[in-house]
């Protein structure tokens, strides 16, 4: 194939702790460092090891949201990508608008996949990918641990509740990359230079022609309730005796 | 009034129980009238499993030799062509449900709210994100479905006493050939299920290796549980995939979860919050687990997991 598109997510860092504001209005962001969603790069550690095999020409990473985003995309690009599109714009982007905005870029560039994460480890929402594929009216292969290509076609092995499933999908096709499709690699401080150089084009999302429909509305963040913190026993049959006073043994 | 379509999830045989969650959490919508969905090749012994849920209105059967295996991308379109007057179409937070709701959440152009824990009201709902760091209260907007998955944890399966009429359904839809189902290797055991079991033990990363791995299958065989495991010891290769429990694994809520060797990164926690008692062994006391957890032990998990079984078997 010609081309694979991965979306690449600027989320909270996964080793955060993440604090909700005191007013409920989100969680707290400021200095709070920020990266590339883990499932993303694995995404993209995939798409790119697809090109290496030389089943693919060119991958093309894609970012949604205000600029700052940019700073994943030369990461992204800095990894192995050939070139990145921001996708600019300053409002909250649902997983319904993504999708419709990664279906317009689908139109533009027809790739043979769209690799995606399987979710963002903000929202945790898990949907963008199954949306764009009913969209676009393809395939989706979601929580892929094993993708084989032949020709126009994929199998792709999926980790679901009782085990592993595989499935054959005709491509072009969404698959979205669970945690144990592949170990993404590390970037190399030559690669971060020679990224710099790498095409990135930036375009305002009016400019895709999405048609946002009515969104979910956010009405308050709150912290979790916490569990408190219960007894220490010192040996086994401590634990044993704690477990009967509970009726647990 | 709501009007609730909740998709069965089954393997053709048996009725998940992550579907009578899910009517439990419509069942929390005042008023709702509640239809099951069935899609299956022959879905007579399922539609009979799911007539019995209490709350339940009808069973719609959907038999399509296209139904043998849980395709989204086969299945969806049928649901948006029964979708009609519902107001709500709910499925499970399995994989199940997160691989189907969203493509039909698209296809009737609709954000898909995941994950519901709690329901305000009928178009007003919680659900945890950030790994369950901060619970979202989102909104629905008016006059559109509002589809969604349920977290299952969070809820606690209607009872069966009811007798709901099945009916046979016809769904009028295109459905695709371009997703092919080959084949699921499915786990074998004989313990109880992960996400159903009532007393679970999990190892994580300590363990070492999937031969030491088996002290904590002894261990849950002695006390009647199912076994789960931490991201870090499937990583490692010592359990397969169907056993995680966290963020992106199973989200559980057993009356008993026995931690053993795991850390408690937030990810994991995140997968075991509902658990009724939560037990920690780990040598190292800083651990964060430890902070969560309802009885904490610290010492070699070597010596005490055997010690633990020999006093509960």
């Amino acid at each position: 194939m010609e081309k694979i598109l991965v979306g690449l997510k600027r989320v909270v860092d996964y080793n955060v702790r993440v604090r909700v504001r005191s007013d409920g209005s989100g969680v707290e962001t400021d200095g709070v460092k920020m990266s590339i969603n883990p499932f993303d790069e694995i995404a993209l550690e995939e798409a790119l090891r697809i090109k290496e095999r030389g089943d693919a020409k060119e991958v093309i990473v894609v970012s949604i949201g205000s600029s700052d985003s940019q700073q994943q995309l030369r990461t992204g690009l800095a990894m192995g990508a050939d070139r990145a599109i921001m996708v600019e714009t300053d409002a909250t982007v649902d997983s319904l608008t993504s999708a419709k905005i990664f279906n317009a870029l689908v139109e533009r560039e027809q790739p043979g996949l769209v690799i995606l994460g399987k979710q963002a480890i903000d929202n945790d929402n898990n949907q963008t990918g199954q949306m764009l594929a009913a969209i676009w009216g393809r395939p989706q292969a979601t929580f892929a641990s094993e993708v084989v290509l032949d020709g126009d076609k994929a199998t792709v092995t999926r980790e679901v509740d009782v085990g592993l499933e595989t499935i054959e999908i005709d491509l072009p096709a969404v698959i979205t990359a669970d945690l144990r499709l592949n170990e993404p690699r590390y970037v190399k401080l030559p690669d971060i230079m020679k990224a710099k150089k790498k095409p990135l084009d930036q375009i305002p999302l009016a400019d895709l022609g999405v048609t946002q429909s009515a969104g979910l509305t956010n009405v308050i963040f709150e912290p979790p309730e916490q569990r408190q913190k219960g007894i220490m026993v010192d040996d086994v049959a401590g634990l044993v005796a704690a477990l009967k006073d509970k009726g647990l043994l | 009034m709501s009007k609730i379509l909740v998709i069965a999830e089954h393997d053709g045989a048996t009725l998940n129980p992550s579907t009578a969650k899910s009517v439990a959490c419509a069942a929390s919508i005042s008023g709702a009238e509640i239809d099951i969905a069935v899609f299956a090749a022959d879905g007579s012994e399922v539609c009979a499993q799911a007539a019995l849920l209490d709350s339940v209105s009808k069973v719609r059967q959907i038999d399509n030799a296209a139904n043998q295996s849980a395709l989204a991308a086969v299945i969806a379109p049928q649901v948006v062509a029964l979708a009609g007057d519902y107001s709500h179409i709910f499925g499970a937070s399995t994989t199940f449900g997160k691989d189907l709701m969203p493509r039909v959440a698209a296809l009737l152009d609709v954000n898909q709210i995941s994950d519901i824990m709690e329901v305000t009201d009928e178009r007003t709902f919680k659900r945890p994100i950030y790994a369950g760091n901060a619970i979202l209260t989102v909104v629905a907007p008016a006059e559109r479905p509002v589809v969604a998955t349920v977290r299952t944890a969070s809820y606690q399966a209607v009872g069966e006493g009811n007798s709901a009429p099945v009916e046979i359904a016809a769904a009028d839809a295109d459905i695709p050939s371009h997703t092919r189902f080959i084949e699921l290797k499915a786990g074998k055991s004989d313990r109880p299920d992960l996400q159903t079991a009532t007393k679970v033990v999990s190892g994580g990363r300590a363990l070492g290796s999937s031969e030491n791995f088996d002290i904590i299958y002894a261990l849950a065989d002695a006390m009647g549980a199912g076994v789960g495991a931490s991201r870090a010891a499937v990583d490692a290769g010592y359990v397969p995939n169907e056993m995680q429990v966290g963020q992106t694994g199973k989200i559980i809520a057993p009356d008993l979860y026995v931690a053993i060797g795991i850390s408690g990164a937030i990810q994991h926690l995140t997968g075991i919050k509902d658990a009724g008692t939560i037990v920690a062994i780990n040598k190292d006391e800083e651990a964060p687990i430890f902070e969560v957890s309802d009885i904490g032990l610290v010492g070699d998990l070597f010596k005490i997991v055997p010690e633990l079984k020999d006093a509960v078997s």
